[in-house]
């Protein structure tokens, strides 16, 4: 392509974003504002994303509390939407996404620091090559392949030792989600320890203090707001995770302490009344837009909550 | 400059290819393997396996036609059906006043065809030992709505005291209206607090695996599973009756044999390929019907369908 | 004078064991993920192994579990491949280069920045109902290729743009001064110089981006592509399934022969994506370098 040297005379001041950047005269090339409209739309896209996915679920959740009362959506215990007599209580489906995701958050946070503290502190650059693309590997596998994970081995090889544990439960879908994030949490902590500078790390062995000290000590502090928000986006992903939980811990709204008993996590019920493609209106059709209209209001929560941690709270070096 | 090109390569190529594919007419031509064009089902996941095989079976006389079955449950599937979207709903009970005012309204001409029959199969795990029959009314005092039933010996004092654990179709499936219709003598009215899925296999699944569970769903997915599950004998008045093949077509296991049927839009009819496709269907169902584990019906029936049809 | 007591000396070496133990604790479990993936692939590869022949590849999806096979999942999973780059790879680049190259970095930007990262984080499934009522209900597209591409295709483009606004940032500022001295326009310096400089970062996160597509599986179950389907799809507006689908429709069923069926299915999606993430690998090595 070649450079067109224009020689018209500049005729008005030349905008801000091209000052530096262009020595030809500010008219308008029409062929540069049509690209430039395309790519601030392509850009704005992302914008209506958003908005479309904010008017769509208030619209359709706003009709159902006019049909649900508030109170009992996030007070009730009961969630038997469709059936007579219908009780529309979110707690059992929120308790059941909190006991997935908290058992996947008790493997995937200690196993995933721990990695991520071996990986930047004591593995050796060979290792780092093999042992990362694994993990990248293990982030990668398709959901479907957990939950069948999940049913085919997992809930087995539990059932074995515990032999009360129901085909459906909650501790194998909770175990294979954790499997699921922990490369996630392994990776960004790992990517924040290294980013604190060797000189913090080398002033305090010349103090004396063992490796242990200095990881626990110096590099997991210095590092704690990028490792908190990859707790919070590990937490984030865990529980919009939607097949794995839907193969393995069943459809069972059930507030219950055991983890060997079948549950029904926000996730898995969308799936349930949309199998086969919900038609429009009516209050199935509704009850999945409350839900999701939660589902989405948490994660955005978490997702924020980590952004903020991470710029406020970010110690920058030099 | 190389790069440039690149891209326009890659983008004509795309482009051309999405239209060149954009310009399939769905049209039907002639008969059998020259046949084009689509048919969809949706509806019951009872009478699914029938229909799967049907579609399956018809790929091998007519190809080009797209057939997909979908499993929203008879409810879903009449919702669609109503609307337009299906050409034909399967469905495990017949409709509803109510579905059929709405076809009305909607101007949608349909046709009621009977496929099989099925005895709807009241099981429990293979390692449940105590159960031996139920009754209609045991079967009711579980079921009901607001039913206080949670342990096994709730029901019979010598059975033991072990929580009792429900699975069952939910509220879009017509068995689950069938049954709540003919046990607890509304149709719709069930206590909430079970596993319910409109996808039979995951009741299956469960109920395998829970010593615990007790459960119902379309007799071809007991036949299927034979190994995994324990069928329950069902007393109506005369005696427990285990279901099979004779006992459904002679109606001795009641009160839970019932036929399921397709309903056809008439409009859709017109479609070569859709007309084609519920010939096979009639023509075949008998046959498929046995192989996936319900009960063929007599032919007559079959004849008859199929003398309505061609008069539509 | 020693500098250590003895019991600062018991100390150290307490400390140093701590250290010790600590150290291959961490190393243990890290090494205890390698060896889960391990035993995740092994596991399926064993289950499936018997079922993988050309015969499943090339047969649809039946009833009889001897009969059944993949191949209209395989020909739907390449058709969302390919209508789903189509779409998300130009949207996403040119929402990059706008705000990386054109866009006044102001609260706006940082604006549309901070909503991006948001979309990045939203459950797929959430994407899932967006397509639902979007494009199979409002814009009637029914459950198409077409609808599935295109909720496939928001799902991933915050992370195209991401990747790629990373890709685009690594370009040194001086190959586009450069160009401005010779008195090209803004564009013509971004199609020119930026795009290709920075064309490999892109693509790779492209790919990677598409790997993430076609393991998907709510969004479409959330359109309706949950049926049974036993002919490959002739254009963008044909009903369709796809891998994942297949692969979670056969592992709920109770007989073990689908369950075996479906690992043999997630050995053909683990190669697709294999193959897809090693072609990034790839094209990152073989053009990393030239630019150096």
């Amino acid at each position: 392509m070649t450079v067109e040297l224009n020689q018209k005379k500049v005729t008005e001041a030349p905008r801000e974003a091209d000052r530096v950047t262009s020595l030809q005269s500010s008219k308008i090339r029409w062929g540069e504002l049509g690209i430039r409209i395309w790519l601030a739309f392509c850009a704005l896209i992302s914008v209506f994303t958003t908005i479309a996915i904010i008017v769509l679920l208030a619209s359709e959740t706003l009709k159902f509390f006019t049909a649900v009362s508030p109170a009992e959506f996030f007070l009730g215990t009961t969630w038997t939407p469709l059936f007579e007599p219908s009780a529309f209580g979110v707690l059992p489906l929120l308790w059941g996404t909190f006991l997935v995701t908290l058992g996947a958050a008790v493997i995937a946070i200690p196993a995933g620091l721990a990695s991520a503290i071996y990986l930047s502190e004591y593995a050796s650059d060979r290792v780092r090559g093999i042992v990362k693309p694994i993990l990248e590997l293990l982030a990668g596998i398709p959901t479907v392949v957990y939950g069948y994970f999940a049913l085919t081995f997992v809930t087995p090889t539990l059932r074995n030792v515990f032999s009360d544990l129901q085909v459906f439960n909650a501790l194998s879908a909770a175990i294979v989600v954790g499997i699921m994030i922990l490369p996630m949490v392994a990776t960004l902590s790992d990517n924040a320890m290294r980013a604190v500078p060797v000189s913090l790390r080398q002033g305090a062995y010349a103090l004396g203090a063992t490796s242990y000290e200095v990881t626990t000590k110096v590099v997991v502090p210095a590092s704690l707001s990028g490792v908190m928000a990859s707790f919070l986006l590990a937490i984030s992903r865990a529980i919009g995770e939607t097949m794995a939980v839907t193969l393995a811990a069943g459809q069972t709204p059930n507030i219950s302490l055991s983890m060997f008993e079948s549950i029904q996590t926000m996730t898995a019920y969308i799936v349930q009344v949309s199998l086969g493609d919900t038609p429009t209106g009516g209050i199935a059709y509704q009850t999945l837009f409350a839900v999701a209209t939660l589902l989405f209001a948490i994660t955005l929560a978490i997702n924020i909550l980590s952004q903020l941690i991470l710029n406020r709270f970010r110690e920058v070096y030099e | 400059m190389k790069f440039a090109r690149w891209i326009h390569v890659v983008f004509a190529a795309g482009i051309s290819f999405f239209l060149s594919s954009c310009s399939q007419e769905e049209e039907a031509v002639g008969q059998g393997s020259e046949l084009r064009g689509a048919v969809s089902l949706d509806g019951s996941s009872t009478v699914y396996p029938i229909s799967e095989a049907i579609a399956e079976e018809f790929l091998s006389i007519a190809p080009r036609v797209r057939v997909t079955v979908g499993v929203s449950g008879t409810g879903g599937g009449f919702k669609k059906f109503l609307s337009g979207e299906i050409d034909i709903n399967d469905a495990s009970r017949t409709i509803k006043e109510s579905e059929e005012a709405e076809a009305e309204a909607s101007g949608i001409d349909f046709l009621e065809i009977p496929v099989a029959f099925d005895g709807l199969s009241v099981v429990v795990n293979p390692n449940n030992t105590w159960v031996d029959w139920l009754t209609v009314d045991e079967l009711q005092m579980i079921w009901q709505p607001g039913s206080m039933v949670d342990s096994w010996d709730d029901i019979r004092a010598d059975w033991p005291a072990r929580p009792i654990r429900l699975y069952g179709p939910g509220t879009d499936s017509g068995t689950f209206d069938y049954f709540t219709e003919v046990i607890n003598g509304e149709s719709g009215a069930s206590r909430p607090d079970y596993t319910a899925s409109e996808d039979d296999n995951v009741l299956v699944q469960g109920i395998s695996g829970d010593e615990n569970a007790l459960g119902f769903f379309g007799y071809a997915y007991y036949i299927e599973n034979k190994e995994s599950l324990k069928i329950v004998p069902v007393d109506g008045g005369s005696g427990p009756v285990v279901p099979t093949a004779q006992t459904i077509n002679e109606g001795t296991y009641s009160p839970l044999s019932r036929p399921v049927f397709i309903y056809l839009n008439a409009e859709s009819l017109s479609r070569p390929e859709v007309r084609s496709f519920v010939d096979f269907y009639i023509d075949n169902a008998g046959a498929i019907a046995s192989e996936v584990g319900y009960i063929a019906l007599p032919t007559e029936m079959y004849e008859t369908s199929k003398n309505a049809v061609r008069a539509k | 004078m020693a500098f250590h007591s003895t019991t600062e000396h018991r100390n150290l070496a307490k400390r140093h064991l701590k250290s010790k133990v600590f150290a291959a604790f961490c190393g243990a479990v890290t090494w205890s993920s390698v060896v889960l993936l391990v035993v995740l692939l092994y596991q399926v590869s064993v289950d499936g192994f018997r079922w993988l022949d050309w015969q499943f590849i090339d047969s649809f999806p039946s009833r009889f579990p001897e009969r059944a096979g993949i191949k209209s999942a395989l020909v739907g999973t390449i058709w969302l491949i390919l209508l789903v780059a189509l779409i998300s790879i130009p949207v996403g680049v040119s929402a990059a280069l706008y705000l990386e190259e054109f866009a006044t970095k102001g609260r706006i930007s940082k604006m549309i920045e901070v909503n991006i990262a948001n979309l990045a984080g939203v459950p797929s499934i959430v994407y899932g109902i967006l397509g639902l009522a979007i494009f199979v209900r409002y814009f009637a597209l029914e459950r198409s290729l077409l609808s599935g591409a295109l909720t496939m295709s928001l799902l991933i483009l915050p992370v195209i743009i991401i990747a790629s606004r990373e890709a685009i940032k690594t370009v040194p500022v001086s190959i586009r001064y450069a160009a401005y001295s010779l008195g090209a326009t803004k564009w013509q310096t971004t199609w020119a110089h930026v795009l290709p400089a920075s064309f490999p970062g892109i693509m790779t996160g492209v790919i990677l981006a598409l790997s993430r597509a076609i393991g998907e599986t709510a969004p479409l179950v959330m359109i309706g592509a949950l049926t049974f389907v036993a002919f490959l799809p002739e254009g963008p507006m044909d009903s369709f399934t796809a891998l994942p689908i297949q692969i979670y429709n056969w592992v709920s069923r109770p007989q073990q022969e689908f369950h075996e069926l479906a690992a043999a299915g997630i050995i053909v999606l683990l190669t697709v994506l294999l193959l897809m993430n090693s072609t990034a690998i790839y094209i990152r090595n073989k053009t990393e370098k030239r630019l150096r």
